[in-house]
């Protein structure tokens, strides 16, 4: 239980075409995340599989049956919104039990299920409070806890940790990790954040203005990304891009070379003056201005150079990236 | 307002609105207590003798106290319970995106700027008149007899004159409150397989619940002092059937001419608006705490 897939799923709002046709197969128990730059069309398309806006064309299909016409309720499947959207008014109890409640189940069978629900993501002594008297990690695990409750097919996450402080985070990514590993739903998970992409999932899917840019493994997506938008979107700090003679004699158009794929020494290949370092302790990322444009290295350990130092680096030449004039891969 | 200096300032600065107000309430409010404990009448100028508690005496033995307490209650409970619940199925309809909706929004608030005196007027000639209105008319082309609001339904008919000027601020207040609601937990709500009835009782009713309470305690204020709409049309007739406690005061200091007696039921009118008030706060007042 929980496949889903999209055949030709296209959306417009009037005369944009925020989705051209998209096919997109999510496998059971796979923990998916969909990427992409703001206003891409992420919500837009976890909307469209939960049934919340209708498809202006194509057919979702979720466990092989036609799921294009059925209302959200009948989808069987959870969302966990942004903003939580928790009922403000209704305890934590009421708030987790309202799904249940819809349902149509006897008392104690809800009670249950809401005690069991709030054990697994530590609610239980807050469950009589109100929401409004919760922290914001407190709130997200309620609006969990609403959506596992359902047993549904698939949890659907529109960025919702993007209202937590960065530990906070942290935290609660490993949480909903940990949640996927023992629940083996499937889960779609949306987000800008491309760490969060890069450490939960099994799948990701690279969207830019509707389309899908590429599919694949976490690592599948940073070694070899098909093109230069996917390369230039996954990983941190950014791939360095550089043009010219200088992806002429690698015989491309342009080639992408990962920080931390830069040496830095005495010698080397392209010399430049350090703008700025910044010292981690565990790295050290220097912004190098050479002849080919500013160039982000990231060196593990301390490396002992400053502003103003000139260096000279080396690029690995197994890990060069090589695009074409299209920006695909070559 | 931090400091004590900047706070000390802050009260010289307000205290004299706030004393011209005070004065503006309780010079009044002072001489109309003292009327009642006054013998009074204009027809007899200058005769004005110490009273005592005769002119209450007189105010509650009144045949016409009980009935007049009696509408008052009908009048404020009808009403708010029109506005109330039809500001609320309005303030849905208002909420659908529909053509026209910003017309249809100014046409819903316009009766609220209509004065009471002028609405009364239309609606007893132009509407409830058993000759010339407009439902009569409606009830002789339906094959009926036509139906004389006014004299077989007084107070009712009131109600609905009423409940008709204030269901657009009802409306208003309510659709407000309506659009603020989050529309990320309705969506919750239909994911979570409420389907829409389930979703008005369950997230919409609650959220209203604020606005509505001060949907009631304003028009509780008002509702308690209508005035107008019974002049112009019923005259608080017949008999004393529409008769409430503000006409009754009307009735007994000018056309009577006894001051003493209008002053003491106006004191009994302010202070059954205090009970109203105080049990009002007390019921639904927890609904404007967060
Ligand atoms: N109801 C709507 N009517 C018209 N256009 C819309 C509507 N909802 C979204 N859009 C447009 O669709 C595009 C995609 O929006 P969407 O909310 O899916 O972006 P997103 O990828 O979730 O972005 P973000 O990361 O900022 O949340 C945007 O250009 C947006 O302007
Ligand atoms: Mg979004």
């Amino acid at each position: 239980m929980g496949q889903i897939e999209l055949k030709g799923v296209t959306k417009r709002f009037g005369d944009v075409e925020v989705i051209p046709p998209l096919d997109l197969q999510i496998n059971e128990g796979e923990f998916v995340v969909f990427v992409g730059p703001s206003g891409c069309g992420k919500s837009t398309l976890l909307r469209l599989i939960a049934g919340l806006e209708d498809t202006t064309g194509g057919r979702i299909e979720i466990d092989g049956k036609d799921a294009t016409d059925l209302r959200p309720a009948q989808r069987r499947l959870a969302m966990v919104f942004q903003s939580y959207a928790l009922y403000p008014h209704m305890s934590v109890r009421k708030n987790i039990a309202f799904p249940l409640k819809m349902a149509k189940l006897s008392q104690a069978e809800i009670d249950k299920k809401v005690e069991g629900a709030a054990k697994v993501l530590n609610l239980s002594s807050y469950l009589d409070r109100r929401p409004g008297q919760l922290s914001g990690g407190q709130r997200q695990r309620v609006a969990i806890g609403r959506a596992i409750v359902r047993e549904p097919a698939a949890f659907l996450f529109d960025e919702p940790l993007s209202n937590l402080d960065a530990a906070l985070r942290v935290n609660m990514r490993l949480e909903i990790s940990e949640l996927h590993n023992s629940l083996k739903t499937t889960m779609i998970y949306v987000t800008h954040d491309q760490v969060e992409a890069m450490t939960m999932a099994d799948k990701i899917v690279v969207l830019q203005a509707g389309r899908i840019e590429q599919v694949g493994t976490p690592l599948e997506l940073y070694r070899t990304p098909k093109n230069r938008f996917v390369a230039g979107f996954i990983g941190s700090p950014k791939m360095n891009f550089i043009g010219g003679t200088e992806a002429q004699k690698h015989g491309a158009h342009e080639i992408g070379i990962r920080p931390e794929h830069i040496t830095v020494g005495t010698s080397g290949d392209w010399q430049g003056r350090v703008t700025v370092s910044e010292h981690l302790g565990s790295d050290t990322y220097l912004h190098v201005q050479t002849d080919h444009g500013i160039i982000n290295v990231r060196s593990a350990g301390n490396v002992d150079v400053h502003h103003g130092d000139t260096v000279w680096l080396t690029p690995e030449t197994a890990n060069i990236h090589k695009f074409d004039a299209n920006g695909s891969a070559v | 307002m931090a400091t004590q200096a900047s706070r000390a300032a802050g009260r010289l600065m307000i205290s004299p609105a706030v004393i011209l107000l005070f004065l503006w309430m309780i010079v009044p409010l002072g001489m109309t207590i003292w009327f009642s404990f006054l013998r009074y009448n204009l027809l007899i100028p200058g005769g004005e003798t110490f009273a005592g508690f005769e002119n209450y005496h007189y105010f509650f033995t009144d045949p016409n106290f009980w009935p007049a307490l009696w509408n008052t209650l009908t009048l404020v409970l009808g009403v708010l319970l029109i506005t109330t619940v039809g500001g609320i199925l309005l303030a849905l309809l208002l909420d659908q995106p529909m053509f026209g909706q910003g017309i249809v929004r100014v046409l819903v608030i316009a009766p609220f700027f209509v004065m009471p005196t002028v609405s009364a007027l239309v609606w007893k000639n132009m509407f409830m008149n058993p000759v010339n209105g407009l439902f009569a008319w409606i009830a002789r082309t339906l094959g009926f007899a036509p139906f004389d609001f006014l004299s077989a339904a007084p107070l009712f008919s009131i109600i609905l004159i009423v409940a008709w000027q204030w269901l657009p601020f009802a409306t208003l207040i309510l659709l407000t409150a309506l659009q603020s609601l989050d529309s990320e937990q309705l969506e919750a709500a239909e994911m979570d397989g409420a389907g829409p009835v389930s979703r008005f009782f369950y997230i919409m009713l609650p959220h209203l619940a604020r606005a509505a309470t001060v949907v009631i305690l304003i028009q509780t204020i008002f509702l308690l002092s209508v005035f107008a709409e019974i002049l112009v049309t019923t005259n608080g007739g017949p008999g004393n059937a529409s008769t409430n406690l503000t006409y009754l005061v009307y009735s007994q200091s000018l056309l009577q001419y006894d001051v003493g007696l209008g002053s003491a039921g106006g004191i009994v009118a302010v202070i059954l608006a205090n009970i109203v008030a105080i049990f009002l706060m007390r019921m639904i007042g927890k609904n404007l705490e967060t």
